[in-house]
């Protein structure tokens, strides 16, 4: 192998915490935003929790995105692949586990 | 040229002189190929334990109701200690963030600095946690009184051990840091228990919707 | 005798149990003597130890993966020969029904858990690196924790049979039969903890490999260029990774119920024990699909290769594996149709689990087509593929059967779900992984697997496969229920039974004489020289057998699918051979002893949870943080062969 570079040269394109700044406040207002709602009783149950998830789905992209550096990488962008993999299966689980051990049928 | 040779020697931050080779412009965790393997590697598990948590939430939602007479959701949750929790651990993300940012500037102080101010807000939310169970506990909500507070107890606590062996870790690599300096190898480990951080960051963000939030509405 | 030694014998050694058990006992020791002997007496402990024990090379680890499933074929192997002597007539006490119970349980939790999976982890690790034209695996290091792991998984449960008692509450351990109150013995926490060190080992293998195909490919090989087999990995390592998750969950609920005393899958306090069985099927579904793709890859090599054809539809195969691989995580509630969830949700998971047959019926047509007008050679490879078809086109046409629920209601639990499962199991996976032994044995050891004695084996196993089973379809329509201990002669379930007993010895034979083979060969087969004996066409036939250890000398550069072939045609060969100016020193991993002292330290720490004594659980685990420090500051951990060994070595197999 014969790549030889290796190392972050001193002053060479600063970095600077702009991103990491707006994931912040991004994060707080979210989750700042879902308290409000959820403690003020703002909204009915049923869209009140579609909301909550909303705004958690968005964190979620917020730390990938600021704080992760999801769209960085060496190559295809397998781990983005296996993450959306990964989202599908976790909630297919959650909710379907909800939807099979609720026993809605007159049988049970 | 020996790569592994080559990243464990070299001095941090030492200016070498750029080669034409495909490195260039990436971030120095992912210039070397053992390294940048590696990352892919954790994100896999990342999502793996992503399903580890799936299981354990579609347990907590498939009994969060049977409480058997005991203790309630709304009754439990004390709604100033999870705010403290959650607001403490989106802050440790963010300092974790800037770590990582003073490590690509090659800022060994400040990184090392940072991931110091992150794992004393750790701390504090594994303490915050503690000091909440052990409350919950003293009231006779305890994990063997309900199928729900098995589930509760069960769910929070195998996040709140992640956080705890995060901590360990990040003080392991802080070691590393402090006594190798900013090296390809190094940088990657640092970059990889952020990783780890912000995932459980976001594990949170699920858990105080899902659990607290919506416990304490219901 | 002392009573502190009979209560100990008693006990732990289950000694008041009868004769079954002191044979055991003193088969085990005999082994045990003689193999420690031969060791001393062959001086060869160091060569255990630095060749073995301590390697991080994927080929010698794909090794010991198969003998271990070898041997697990074995045991599980004699439970079910047991099983059908206890059932052969009716009315018998051959066993006792706690024994009986025993042996069903580890019958299929080592059939499944420690043979199937370490038989396809075997291939993985032998074949994947050497068909993508990598040195080794992503991980190596993890490589090797991967197999110690499954290794002292696999012996805290079968240490479980002469020590502590095995367990007896079915390869599902379902709740509340399986919750304290119920089910007292250790044999039970030997389930839950030899399976959950054992998983976390197929986890990082998952992850590994996964990393490994998709990173460390030679270049110029695309996706589309990579061989099936790899693909078939590809798509196991995915739903491994996904899937294996809900097995650790489901393990440690039912552990933390037994052993800290939570209700989650009880019958007091709210707890619900159909929730066990929804997590674990939300891992056993996708597991049997887990062992299925790798075959399924398998008889794509050999298909290709014996047909002396390009394999058909290379991209509807790719397709049908990826669709398989997504489509087998939302079958899972068709284990249990029967728990009443609803019309809805049956509805559902009755479609998804018919769906997967479609994919699965592109792979066989493909395979066929692939047959059709090719030169096809019959050799063993081939007999086993050919065997697999028919066997799984029935075990498939019965299992939609099983798929539909409002009929699944009639079929559940009973001798037709057994023999519907044992025809897609073992004409599926074993016959793949014996197909898939067969093919590359002398890529792993440098000679060939002796033709005729392989023939005897194939059709025993063949034709005591299908007198063994299709006598059970019957019996299940004739109500015979799965883990019956034994049945009165009025059912009229004796004639067949008799002759599915039959059939299992005649499956017996077909192993022993593979036994035979493998000893017969060691000393008289055919040695491989030439590097390709079947004529192959990925690359690791273009490698010599046995393979040098860092297998290429220079990493091809790859412009074509079935590429070794494509060169032979063209008489191109001479490029895949190192050439003198290319040769530049390689970086190697440096062989540990930590993971296998981390495997160790995992069983020491299971022993521990097994019996409640918590301080040895508590050094076990020490144990393990202390391995996972140490290498989190090993920083030393490659070698460099210099360009003179690796000359010398490939002019000595003559490739310079």
């Amino acid at each position: 192998m014969s790549h030889g570079n290796g190392h972050a040269e001193a002053g060479e394109h600063r970095h600077s915490p702009a991103m990491y700044i707006v994931g912040y406040v991004l994060s707080l207002v979210l989750t700042a935003v879902a308290f409000w709602l959820a403690l003020t009783h703002a909204m009915a149950i049923g869209p009140l929790m579609w909301v909550l998830m909303i705004l958690a789905g968005l964190q979620i992209i917020v730390q990938l995105y600021f704080f992760m550096h999801v769209t960085e990488g060496d190559g295809p962008p397998f781990h983005s692949v296996a993450l959306v993999l990964g989202l599908i299966f976790t909630f297919a689980i959650a909710l379907m586990s909800i939807w099979i051990m609720s026993f809605h049928s007159m049988v049970a | 040229m020996a790569v592994a040779e080559h990243a464990a020697h070299a001095p941090a931050g030492a200016a070498h002189a750029h080669g034409a080779g495909p490195a260039d412009g990436r971030p120095l965790e992912y210039r070397d190929p053992h390294q940048s393997v590696k990352i892919l590697g954790f994100w896999l598990f990342l999502a793996t334990d992503m399903l580890l948590f799936a299981c354990l939430f579609a347990t907590y939602l498939v009994l969060r109701t049977h409480t058997d007479g005991g203790p309630t959701a709304r009754e439990l949750f004390d709604i100033p200690g999870f705010t403290a929790e959650t607001f403490i651990l989106l802050t440790s993300s963010f300092t974790g963030g800037l770590a990582t940012l003073c490590m690509r500037n090659g800022n060994k102080k400040w990184l090392m600095a940072w991931l110091a101010v992150t794992m004393l807000l750790g701390l504090s939310f594994v303490g915050l946690e503690a000091k909440e169970f052990a409350a919950d506990v003293a009231e006779g909500a305890n994990m063997q009184r309900s199928a729900f507070l098995s589930a509760f107890f069960t769910l929070v606590g195998t996040h709140g051990s992640h956080v705890s062996v995060g901590i360990v870790w990040m003080f392991l690599t802080l070691l590393q840091v402090a006594r190798r300096g900013i090296t390809e190898i190094t940088a990657r480990k640092v970059f990889i228990v952020n990783l780890y951080w912000h995932f459980l960051d976001v594990v949170w963000v699920f858990i105080f919707t899902v659990v607290y939030l919506s416990g304490v509405v219901m | 005798m002392p009573a502190g030694f009979q209560h100990f014998a008693d006990t732990y050694l289950m000694w008041n149990e009868g004769p079954l058990i002191w044979m055991s006992d003193a088969l085990i020791v005999l082994t045990s003597l003689g193999i420690v002997g031969a060791l001393t007496y062959f001086k060869r402990w160091k060569w255990l130890w630095r060749e073995w024990l301590t390697t991080v090379d994927h080929k010698k680890i794909g090794i010991m993966y198969l003998i271990a499933a070898l041997l697990m074929l074995f045991r599980g192997g004699v439970d079910a020969e047991l099983m059908r002597t206890q059932l052969a007539l009716p009315g018998v006490h051959f066993l006792d029904a706690e024994h009986y119970d025993q042996i069903f349980t580890t019958h299929g939790t080592i059939m499944i858990l420690f043979m199937a999976m370490p038989f396809i982890f075997a291939l993985f690790n032998i074949v994947v690196p050497l068909q993508i034209g990598a040195r080794d695996v992503a991980f190596p290091y993890l490589n090797a924790i991967s197999f110690w792991l499954f290794f002292f998984g696999a012996m805290l449960f079968n240490i479980s049979f002469v020590f502590g008692g095995s367990p007896d509450a079915g390869w599902t351990s379902y709740p509340p039969l399986t919750e304290l109150g119920f089910d007292k013995g250790p044999g039970e926490n030997f389930y839950l903890l030899g399976l959950q060190i054992s998983g976390i080992g197929s986890i990082a293998t998952g992850i590994n490999f996964l990393a490994t195909i998709l990173k460390m490919r030679a270049p110029g090989m695309t996706l589309m260029r990579m061989p099936l087999f790899t693909w078939s990995v590809l798509a196991a390592c995915v739903v491994i990774i996904f899937a294996f998750p809900a097995l650790t969950i489901a393990l440690a609920l039912l552990m933390l119920d037994r052993i800290v005393g939570t209700h989650f899958f009880t019958m007091l306090h709210g707890g619900n024990p159909m929730m066990f069985i929804n997590l674990f099927w939300i891992w056993g579904h996708p597991e049997v699909y887990i062992v299925i793709l790798p075959a399924f890859g398998v008889f794509s090599e050999v298909v290709a290769t014996f047909a002396r054809k390009r394999i058909f539809g290379y991209s509807s195969m790719v397709a049908a594996l990826m669709a398989i691989s997504i489509i087998s995580y939302f079958v899972w509630a068709h284990h249990f149709f029967t728990m009443g969830a609803g019309a809805d949700v049956n509805t559902f998971f009755a479609v998804a689990t018919m769906a997967v047959g479609i994919p699965t019926g592109v792979k066989v047509f493909n395979w066929l087509f692939t047959l059709f007008r090719g030169r096809i050679r019959m050799q063993l490879p081939m007999l086993w593929t050919l065997a697999f078809v028919p066997c799984f086109a029935i075990g498939g046409a019965t299992g939609v059967m099983l798929a539909v629920a409002p009929a699944d209601y009639q079929y559940h639990n009973s001798y037709f779900l057994i023999a519907h499962f044992h025809q897609v199991l073992i004409g599926g996976v074993v016959f793949g992984m014996l197909a898939g032994m067969y093919y590359w044995w002398p890529k792993m050891f440098g000679f060939k697997l002796d033709e005729r004695l392989g023939r005897w084996a194939f059709w025993f196993f063949n034709i005591g496969f299908y007198v063994c089973f299709m006598p059970q379809y019957a019996l299940g329509f004739m109500g015979m229920q799965r883990r019956m201990y034994t049945y009165p002669a009025d059912t009229g379930w004796g004639t067949l039974n008799f002759v599915s007993t039959i059939g299992a010895y005649l499956m017996g034979i077909g192993f022993l004489f593979i036994v035979l083979q493998v000893l017969y060969s060691i000393k008289y087969g055919e040695r491989d020289l030439t590097g390709d004996p079947w004529d192959g066409r990925t690359l690791e036939w273009s490698l010599p057998s046995p393979v040098p250890h860092y297998n290429f000398a220079v990493i091809p550069t790859v412009t074509d699918r079935d590429m070794w072939w494509v060169l032979k045609q063209e008489g191109r060969t001479e490029e895949l051979r190192p050439k003198p100016e290319e040769i530049q020193p390689i970086h190697m991993p440096k062989n540990s002893g930590r993971p296998f002292l981390m495997g160790f330290a995992f069983f020491v720490a299971g022993l521990g949870f097994v019996f409640n004594w918590h301080v040895l659980a508590a050094l076990g685990l020490l144990g393990v943080v202390a391995c996972m420090i140490a290498r989190s500051f090993e920083y030393d951990d490659e070698y460099q062969i210099p360009v003179e060994e690796i000359e010398y070595t490939e002019a000595a197999l003559g490739r310079l």
